[in-house]
């Protein structure tokens, strides 16, 4: 144990020490420290989370306390550390993706000045440090924390480049659509304290505590939380800030944006999942969610010319399975595909960044093609990727997706319909995308061209170790029917329970598996005949019109909530401000004085004036004292009310 | 003796600075002094300190008594901390006649104190005037062009308020048993319920002036925009915690039953208060008058909290009593630096701080994120507990009240957008050198922001006994 308590402080003190380092050092240190500083000690995180996960295996769940949060009389919030199935596997997943992108980094930003070189990775190693606390955390305040730990970073690392008024206002819009959700997130802490008077998972999930919560407390807790997930992980309505996150640099886009920090809604539903199990309500409202999102935003993604924001839109869609899996009780379902998008995504948006290294910045794929010749790393890495996203045997994104599709299939026919659409479009957009950059012939400028070069080997090896797990991380989760054991699912037993038995044939799932597979097939194959010759020009019809226009939510929100709302604060600022409430106040000294003015007459010298008026007054203060005033009565009577 | 020296020491600071004229002088010696405050004051985390009795106005039954508990000291706490951070911070302002304005600064202090140590009613009151009085002339000497308009409705509408609440003492005077003014002989003082009202609405009144709470807080942006900072950071930081002080103090123990009464009442208006103020700030481009807007908006919340009437909700704002004050200190330092450089406050014309002074720029945006009680920085805790309270009164005057935390993020982002991020705008490119003792000052309170945000157990352990007379009985 006490081994334990001091190899997970190991575990985010390195991402602090990094922050500190290099945050504090920034104008002191030479960029070659602040990369080897930086990367280093995430690779010694990651280490540590490896002993962390293999005492999981051999010992089971191990919680250490450090020191008390908060402990009053009524509340106590312990500051306490878990490592269980769930939290070792997110352990390896942020560490060991989080030093590759770490690695990528230090090639990706180095033409950044060397104190803004310490800033960027000072923020970078502060992100891991919450998204420890996040997943690590024993209870809902300590997962808060990191929760907002990881906002903060987000918000930090897009506005990165600071002097870019856009930028700035990507960074706020993220951090403020993240804190609506927050608000979601904490009023389902203060039900819990209320109802239970603890917030630590192990005493929530018990049946005990279960017991004490009625129907509706376990809906509206659960729904809350929702609204938590749905502002971290992107989904419907709270989905517009992070394709707007891409402003911030491609790492960090691959990193927080699609690997880690996003998919902690998911994270968050896994670890509470006696909670929503028990309302089929929250859990029909994210499944019907999580496919919209994921549909909506496939859509758009179809449309998109900028290499990144179609990676964006793709990975809210990603995430929209990841729920829709929630929804339908797959848990195991939706973490494995956390896992395997993890590094698919991370790697397609790493891929991205070395073409845009490649290209001098640009960005709109209308201006690259037959990249595949001139960078043939990236070129067959962002590959892998596609096919592992798009479904394809025995690539990983086939064994998680499939596994999703087919618990929604035995949920309902319906939300297996309707992922197979998205499954579709995906593997169409992915292979758009991959065609118009990297098939075809080169369409940018002939100085673009002379440029042209594969990245430095900092940025290609974590491409080729990203590419290596996206094709076999598969193997953690083998389906019975193909003779596999499912390891993952064995391994969430203690958080998940027994995976349910989801009663259909092996018939019906073989059947499932070729319908979506061969679907996935047509679609790139479609996608690659029409991108190697051509590329999208401006859409021309209604729908491909607003495909493009991103069904203009953007102004929707603006015109119906933004807007009202800033009018809204100015008239109070103009109006009930100024004139009604300090109007008030300063007529009713001009009132004061205008009476004085008048009272002032009274004193005339006369001394029977004199006493008369102290006789008023004695009489005044005679009824104040001994009856109360009348208006004394009636404010009393207005208190009772309640 | 501890309780009296904490008065001594301002008051004697303040008559020595009389005949200080040399500025450079005056000012050391009112740093020395306040040092020397605050290292008295951190005795407090030591053992119980004995009460001071004295005899006082014997012919009306007042006495000089002075005592200290949990609600005093975390009080005591703030105040001791703040003055000495005003003065390092402001060391490079350009004051006329410095040593009369330190001693009116420490003639501030002294009512201060004495209102968080009073244990009798007159005595109270006295200092509470003490309080407001140099605060009158401070501004209205050294404050901005609309400053004897702005001072004299600020005067007026607290010494309006001050008039109701002794007019409340003289009531409950006459209803005490023993006709004294120890708010030992007022908790044993029976009154009806009606009389409850009278007295708690005069109380009341008074509390919410100095607050301030919507609607009666017209006087305070306007007061905060015209004072001289070191002034506005001293009535912010800490006068404004003289109205929760005595809610606290007078209006819970004393009324419990008018407090019940018009819990209901109070937090509406209270969460109507923090939506408002935050609005507002929403809009407001004077970087001093936004601050003004988010403070009023923080202390309604508190102000609901305590209302809300469960002792978790008492914990957090006695947590908070301290946090808001350090951070709302940090954010003016850092308005102050940018005004005294760039002779402007309108933020529209700022921007790209980030670029020109980044340390100031990272204090600032330290100080954002406490105001906007981001977890790990002190405000969380505090806020933490009091929605818990809110929302055990009513779930939805905690959700309303809940809204706030995200047009906080709005305006406060916005405010730290407009003033650091983007290129270096017409005004941030006047800025000189860094002001170094003010930036030292900073890193100091940020440090107590995290420490405190990340560990706040002394905090709790200091203000324990608070909680427990007022809730176990």
């Amino acid at each position: 144990m006490a081994l334990m308590k001091i190899l997970i402080a190991f575990i985010i003190v390195w991402p602090l020490a990094g922050f500190l380092f290099n945050g504090l050092g920034r104008n002191y240190w030479s960029k070659k420290v602040i990369a080897y500083k930086a990367t280093g000690y995430i690779m010694a995180s990651f280490i540590a989370s490896i002993f962390a996960f293999l005492y999981v295996q051999d010992h089971g769940a191990v919680s250490v306390h450090y020191f008390d949060f908060i402990n009053t009389d009524t509340v106590k919030i312990p500051f306490d550390f878990k490592v269980d199935a769930l939290s070792s596997l997110f352990l390896l997943v942020i560490t060991g993706v989080g030093s590759l992108i770490h690695l990528y980094s230090t090639a990706y930003m180095k033409e950044e000045l060397a104190p803004h070189y310490a800033r960027y990775f000072s923020y970078l190693n502060l992100f891991i440090f919450s998204m420890l606390i996040l997943v690590l955390g024993d209870n809902y305040v300590v997962m808060f924390i990191g929760w907002e730990g990881v906002g903060l970073c987000s918000y930090l690392l897009i506005g990165y480049w600071f002097t870019n008024g856009q930028y700035n206002y990507a960074a706020k819009k993220a951090f403020i659509m993240n804190r609506i959700g927050d608000l979601g997130f904490l009023l389902a802490i203060f039900w819990l304290i209320v109802r239970l008077g603890t917030v630590n998972y192990s005493e929530v999930f018990t049946a005990a505590s279960l017991a004490k919560l009625s129907a509706s407390d376990i809906t509206g807790i659960t729904l809350l939380l929702f609204v938590g997930a749905m502002g971290k992980s992107a989904q419907i309505p709270l989905f517009t800030w992070l394709p707007d996150a891409m402003a911030g640099p491609t790492p960090v886009s691959a990193l927080i944006h699609a690997a880690t920090m996003v998919t902690a809604g998911i994270y968050m539903i896994t670890r509470s999942n006696l909670l929503f199990s028990h309302s089929a309500f929250t859990q029909n409202i994210i499944a019907i969610i999580g496919i919209s999102t994921a549909l909506l935003a496939a859509t758009i993604a179809i449309k998109q010319n900028d290499i990144k924001k179609v990676l964006a839109y793709s990975t809210v869609s990603q995430l929209g399975y990841m729920f829709l899996g929630l929804g339908v009780g797959a848990y195991s379902g939706a973490v494995f595909h956390v896992i395997t998008h993890a590094f698919f995504k991370a790697l397609l948006f790493l891929g991205a960044g070395s073409v845009i290294h490649a290209m001098h910045h640009e960005q709109d794929i209308r201006k690259m093609g037959g990249l595949k010749s001139k960078l043939p790393i990236t070129h067959i890495t962002f590959l892998i990727g596609c096919i592992a996203i798009a479904g394809l045997p025995p690539f990983s994104g086939f064994f998680s997706k499939d596994e999703i599709l087919a618990a929604a299939f035995a949920k309902s026919p319906i939300y297996w319909v309707l992922g197979l659409l998205g499954a579709a479009m995906t593997a169409f957009y992915m292979f758009r995308l991959y065609a118009t950059t990297f098939l075809g012939k080169f369409r940018g400028t002939t100085d673009q061209e002379n440029h042209l070069h594969e990245s430095p080997a900092a940025m290609t090896m974590p491409l080729i170790l990203l590419a290596i797990a996206s094709a076999i991380a598969g193997a953690i989760g083998i389906p019975e029917i193909m003779g596999g054991q499912h390891w993952l699912s064995h391994q969430l037993v203690p958080i998940v329970g027994m995976p349910v038995e989801l009663g259909l044939s092996p018939f019906v799932e073989w059947t499932l598996m070729s319908v979506s597979v061969s679907i996935a097939l047509i679609a790139l194959l479609m996608a690659i005949s029409i991108y190697t010759k051509k590329t999208d020009q401006e859409p021309t019809t209604a729908m491909g019109k607003f495909f493009y226009n991103k069904w203009h939510i953007d102004e929707l929100y603006n015109a119906t909530i933004v807007q009202p709302l800033n009018n809204f604060a100015g008239f109070l600022k103009n109006v009930i401000e100024k004139q009604v409430i300090d109007g008030a106040v300063n007529g009713t000294g001009k009132l004061v004085q205008y009476s004085a003015r008048k009272v002032r007459l009274i004193q005339n010298g006369q001394v029977g004036y004199y006493i008369l008026f102290m006789v008023f007054g004695i009489i005044l203060l005679f009824i104040l004292w001994f009856n109360d005033l009348a208006i004394v009565r009636f404010f009393y009577q207005m208190t009772k009310f309640n | 003796m501890l309780l009296v020296s904490f008065l001594l020491i301002p008051f004697l600071a303040a008559l020595v600075l009389l005949f200080i004229k040399d500025n450079k002088t005056a000012q050391w010696i009112a740093i020395a002094f306040s040092v020397i405050n605050l290292l008295c004051a951190l005795q407090i985390f030591g053992n119980a300190i004995p009460d001071f009795d004295a005899a006082w106005l014997s012919n009306v039954n007042s006495r000089f008594v002075l005592h200290s508990d949990g609600l005093s000291k975390i009080l005591i706490l703030l105040t001791a901390i703040s003055f000495p951070a005003i003065f390092i911070a402001t060391i490079k302002n350009d004051y006329k006649k410095r040593n009369v304005f330190l001693s009116l600064m420490f003639f501030t202090q002294a009512g201060l104190i004495g209102v968080f140590l009073a244990a009798d009613a007159l005595l109270f009151y006295f200092f509470w005037e003490l309080a407001l009085i140099p605060v009158y002339f401070l501004c209205s000497i050294w404050g901005g062009e609309k400053r004897i308009a702005i001072t004299f409705k600020f005067f007026i509408y607290t010494f309006l308020g001050s008039l109701l609440m002794l007019a409340g003492i003289l009531f409950l005077n006459a209803h005490t048993l023993d006709h004294s003014f120890l708010i030992t002989s007022f908790t044993k003082a029976t009154l009806t319920p009606a009389q409850q009202t009278t007295a708690f609405l005069l109380f009341f009144i008074a509390f919410a002036i100095k607050m301030p709470l919507f609607p009666l807080h017209t006087w305070q942006p306007d007061t905060y925009e015209q004072s001289p900072t070191a002034v506005t950071m001293v009535l912010s930081a800490v006068m404004v915690k003289m109205g929760l002080y005595g809610v606290i103090r007078w209006l819970l123990p004393l009324f419990p039953m008018a407090v019940q009464g018009a819990s209901g009442w109070v937090v509406a208006v209270s969460v109507i208060g923090i939506l408002y103020a935050s609005f507002i700030a929403i809009r407001q481009d004077d970087l001093k008058r936004l601050i003004a807007y988010s403070s009023i908006a923080h202390i309604g919340l508190m102000n609901a909290a305590l209302f809300s009437q469960h002792q978790i909700g008492v914990q957090g704002v006695l947590v908070q009593l301290f946090s808001h004050g350090i951070n709302v200190l940090g954010l003016w330092i850092v308005a102050d630096i940018i005004e005294q450089q760039t002779g402007t406050r309108s933020m529209q014309a700022m921007g790209g701080l980030a670029k020109k002074q980044p340390t100031l720029a990272i204090l600032l945006v330290g100080f954002a994120l406490a105001n906007i009680a981001l977890p790990l920085t002190n405000s969380f805790v505090g806020e933490f507990l009091m929605f818990n309270s809110l929302f055990q009164f009513n779930v939805w005057a905690a959700a309303a009240a809940g809204v706030s935390i995200v047009l906080a993020a709005i305006y406060t982002l916005n405010m730290v957008q407009k003033v650091a991020y983007g290129e270096i705008g017409e005004s941030i490119q006047k800025m000189t050198a860094p002001n170094k003792p003010a930036q030292a000052v900073l890193i100091l309170l940020l440090l107590m922001v995290l420490i405190t945000g990340v560990y706040a157990q002394p905090l709790f352990t200091l203000t324990a006994d608070t909680l427990h007379k007022l809730f176990v009985k």
